[in-house]
């Protein structure tokens, strides 16, 4: 089971590899905003789920 | 194009709803700790004697003591407490369950997919440890009023240190090899090694029992939530996979 999805793994065609890339950089952009922001607005808004997800804060 | 709207759609479901139960678990934990703290930092920022907010900058060196960023909420907007900060943070919490969802959908389909829940499980339980366990390692959860050093060198020595635990982990779970296993155990360490900025001085008036009851709650929290969120993913992400083949099958049909 290992072998075979280190296989697909190396199998990933390059036709994935645009809407992959695409998912991963909306999903940090996304985090990002949320959790790392400096705006003040978006700090105070998001401010108890920074500290839930302990992110650094302040 | 399907692929993509595939991976948003699963983010999407598996964020919502993992996101609500974060919410949820929250406010019965973690969110009234936070607003315990928030009299204390009040006491701070009054001035009331907090050693730190009173000593010179330069004498702090690099790490400048950061109280004094908690004035800011007299100026900017905030959300006034009660319903509408429940709302903002569970917005928020959905928010960072759907980017957390889209990355490690992202990685998971490059690395040859989740395979069902199971898959998606263990694909949670690497985020709880990438996320929340080894950057608070070095940066432990903190609650409103404690002592912190400069946000900057934090969130840097965060990421870095969330980017080298997932190349560790990902090396541990996808190669065969002893010197890349060495190699990551390397990467596991190095950002402990080397060191998360501290503040100053440790002094607070926030009681030890609040903040080892913030963290014990959060760690709990983050555990439940990020299992929830891989596990639903990776149903999710099976359901919609179906679709998918079926027109790439159809696609290739019609280039033959």
């Amino acid at each position: 089971m290992v072998t075979n999805s280190a296989a697909r793994a190396a199998s990933v065609s390059a036709s994935k590899i645009i809407p992959l890339g695409m998912t991963a950089i909306l999903g940090l952009f996304i985090v990002g905003f949320v959790g790392f922001s400096h705006i003040e607005a978006v700090h105070n808004a998001a401010h108890d789920t920074r500290h839930s997800l302990a992110f650094p804060c302040h | 194009m399907s692929l993509f709207r595939n991976i948003v759609l699963t983010a999407v479901i598996a964020g919502l709803l993992s996101g609500l139960l974060m919410t949820v678990m929250q406010s019965f934990s973690v969110v009234p700790l936070i607003i315990a703290a928030e009299t204390y930092e009040h006491v701070d920022s009054n001035g009331a004697g907090h050693s730190h907010t009173a000593a010179p900058d330069t004498a702090a060196g690099t790490a400048a003591p950061a109280s004094a960023a908690h004035d800011h909420a007299e100026e900017a907007w905030a959300p006034a407490d009660g319903l509408e900060r429940f709302a903002y943070t569970a917005a928020a919490n959905a928010l960072s369950a759907i980017g957390f969802a889209l990355v490690a959908i992202a990685i998971a389909e490059a690395l040859g997919g989740f395979g069902g829940w199971r898959g998606g499980l263990m694909f949670g339980i690497a985020g709880f440890l990438t996320v929340s366990l080894a950057p608070g390692l070095g940066l432990p959860p903190e609650l409103p009023g404690m002592p912190v050093a400069e946000l900057g060198p934090r969130q840097i020595w965060w990421i870095a240190t969330a980017v080298c635990t997932a190349l560790a982990l990902g090396l541990l779970a996808y190669t065969r090899s002893a010197l890349l296993a060495a190699l990551a155990v390397v990467l596991l360490v190095a950002p402990h090694i080397i060191g998360a900025p501290l503040p100053p001085s440790h002094d607070t008036a926030v009681p030890m029992d609040l903040h080892a009851r913030f963290v014990n709650a959060v760690y709990a929290t983050n555990l439940v939530f990020w299992a929830v969120l891989g596990a639903l993913s990776g149903v999710i992400r099976e359901r919609f996979r179906a679709g998918e083949e079926i027109s790439t099958t159809s696609k290739e049909l019609a280039v033959r």
